[in-house]
């Protein structure tokens, strides 16, 4: 029950956002988190979105992981 | 689908396995608390990719499973109450009480109403003015802010139909009562999304004092095992920390704004789970400032006393100490169709799990 889905932002209105999972809109509520925009990724639980995701810190987690895949042994 | 697929290409599962094997020599058990990461473990197979001396165990992290037998009885008896419309997110109206479930009650003509955000409550509310609608408020911190939310949101309409039944919970105490019961555990891969919320210093008493590992986790395959290597390598060297896998969305002060919330609303208070029992201050009670919302100070209901699904070892099973397969009924006579226990309810139930993933 604690699953939340990055959805991406496509407009704001108040504390209200509207957001997409694979093209399919969904309505979420922004009264637990600040400064969201468009184009933004949020974690989307319950309605609600619980937080950003962040982009640089994806990117570097990704990166650790493809690391250990470059350095497999053949 | 971005932030997902990344972390699911099998070559870099296989990869992460592979450096896995390489760092892990002691023989190790993990709890994974949150029911999401049992989901995950076992959809993607993880299990089979773990060298041999590490274990996987699942823990009481399924709202719906945890949620106890007095609180669906309770449920029940509300949805009795003439002009009264319960409102629920989805599983738990099909969790069986002590007699019977609200998934019966509402074949027999009660109102209750699966939603999908408590805020459809409040709609609910303003529409049937004559009406009193109570939400069943179940999940832990992740869940419990949107409840505090809309509790706030209720005041400041001045909607006076509507009501929470609040059986939230909170993860660090069912967590130190699982070591302090003595269930053997090393680490625990911790829930990601109650932890954007919390922030990791929930966590520091058990790497400080139990000498635990704690690594925050996201759902994905990659983020799963990227957590065991983390966690094999604080417990092969003996240094027990908090850290955080999950960086692109906890951060260690967690979600301050929501946190506020839960505090504005909600106070600590004992709570009964599910083959847990009563644990000291784990359970979130509605503020008295907030009592015109709270349920269980606005309708008064007798309640039979509870019992337990013959045969059902769910208690057991969110303690990590037993598995569905050692589990007399499992799929003979508790299956997702026809579940006995909770655990088989909730599609993140370890026995809905291993039920749907049994190879």
């Amino acid at each position: 029950m604690c699953l939340a889905i990055p959805a991406k932002v496509i407009g704001v209105e108040g504390k209200t956002a509207t957001v997409t999972i694979e093209d399919v809109e969904y309505t979420a509520s922004l009264l637990l988190l600040d400064d969201v925009k468009p184009g933004d990724f949020i974690m989307l639980h319950a309605g609600f979105a619980i937080e950003k995701v962040d982009p640089l810190e994806a990117a570097e987690t990704l990166q650790l992981l493809l690391d250990m895949e470059r350095n497999r042994p053949d | 689908m971005k932030y997902v697929d990344e972390y699911r290409k099998k070559e870099l599962i296989l990869s992460v396995a592979e450096k896995l094997r390489t760092v892990s020599k002691k023989e190790i058990v993990l709890m994974e608390v949150c029911g999401g990461h049992t989901m995950a473990i076992h959809r993607f197979g993880l299990n089979s990719l773990l060298p041999p001396n590490i274990h996987l165990i699942s823990g009481p992290g399924c709202p719906v499973c945890v949620s106890s037998q007095h609180f669906i009885d309770k449920a029940m008896a509300y949805s009795k109450i003439p002009d009264v419309i319960i409102t629920t997110y989805g599983d738990l109206i099909r969790v069986p009480g002590s007699t019977t479930s609200l998934e019966k009650e509402r074949a027999a003509g009660n109102d209750i109403r699966i939603i999908y955000s408590v805020l459809e409550s409040l709609e609910i509310a303003k529409d049937n003015p004559g009406k009193n609608i109570i939400f069943l408020g179940i999940g832990f911190e992740t869940t419990a802010p949107a409840t505090a939310a809309a509790i706030i949101r209720a005041k400041q309409e001045k909607i006076s139909n509507f009501f929470v039944l609040s059986a939230h919970k909170v993860m660090p105490p069912v967590m130190k009562a699982l070591v302090e019961e003595g269930v053997k555990i090393d680490g625990f891969i911790a829930p990601g999304h109650v932890t954007a919320i919390t922030g990791t210093t929930i966590y520091n008493e058990l790497a400080s004092d139990y000498g635990l590992g704690v690594v925050v986790t996201g759902f994905e395959p990659a983020d799963i095992m990227q957590a065991i290597i983390m966690l094999v390598i604080q417990i092969e060297s003996g240094k027990q920390q908090v850290e955080i896998q999950y960086q692109r969305v906890v951060h260690k002060e967690g979600n301050k704004i929501a946190q506020k919330l839960l505090n504005e609303v909600f106070v600590a208070g004992d709570d009964r789970w599910r083959g847990l029992g009563i644990i000291a201050e784990s359970g979130l009670k509605i503020r008295e400032e907030f009592y015109s919302f709270d349920a269980e100070n606005n309708f008064a209901v007798e309640i039979p006393e509870s019992t337990e699904p013959k045969g059902c070892i769910c208690g057991q099973i969110l303690r990590g100490l037993k598995t569905p397969a050692d589990c007399s009924l499992f799929i003979k006579r508790c299956t997702p169709t026809d579940p006995v226990g909770a655990c088989m309810v909730s599609g993140e139930g370890t026995c809905a799990t291993y039920f749907k993933y049994r190879s």
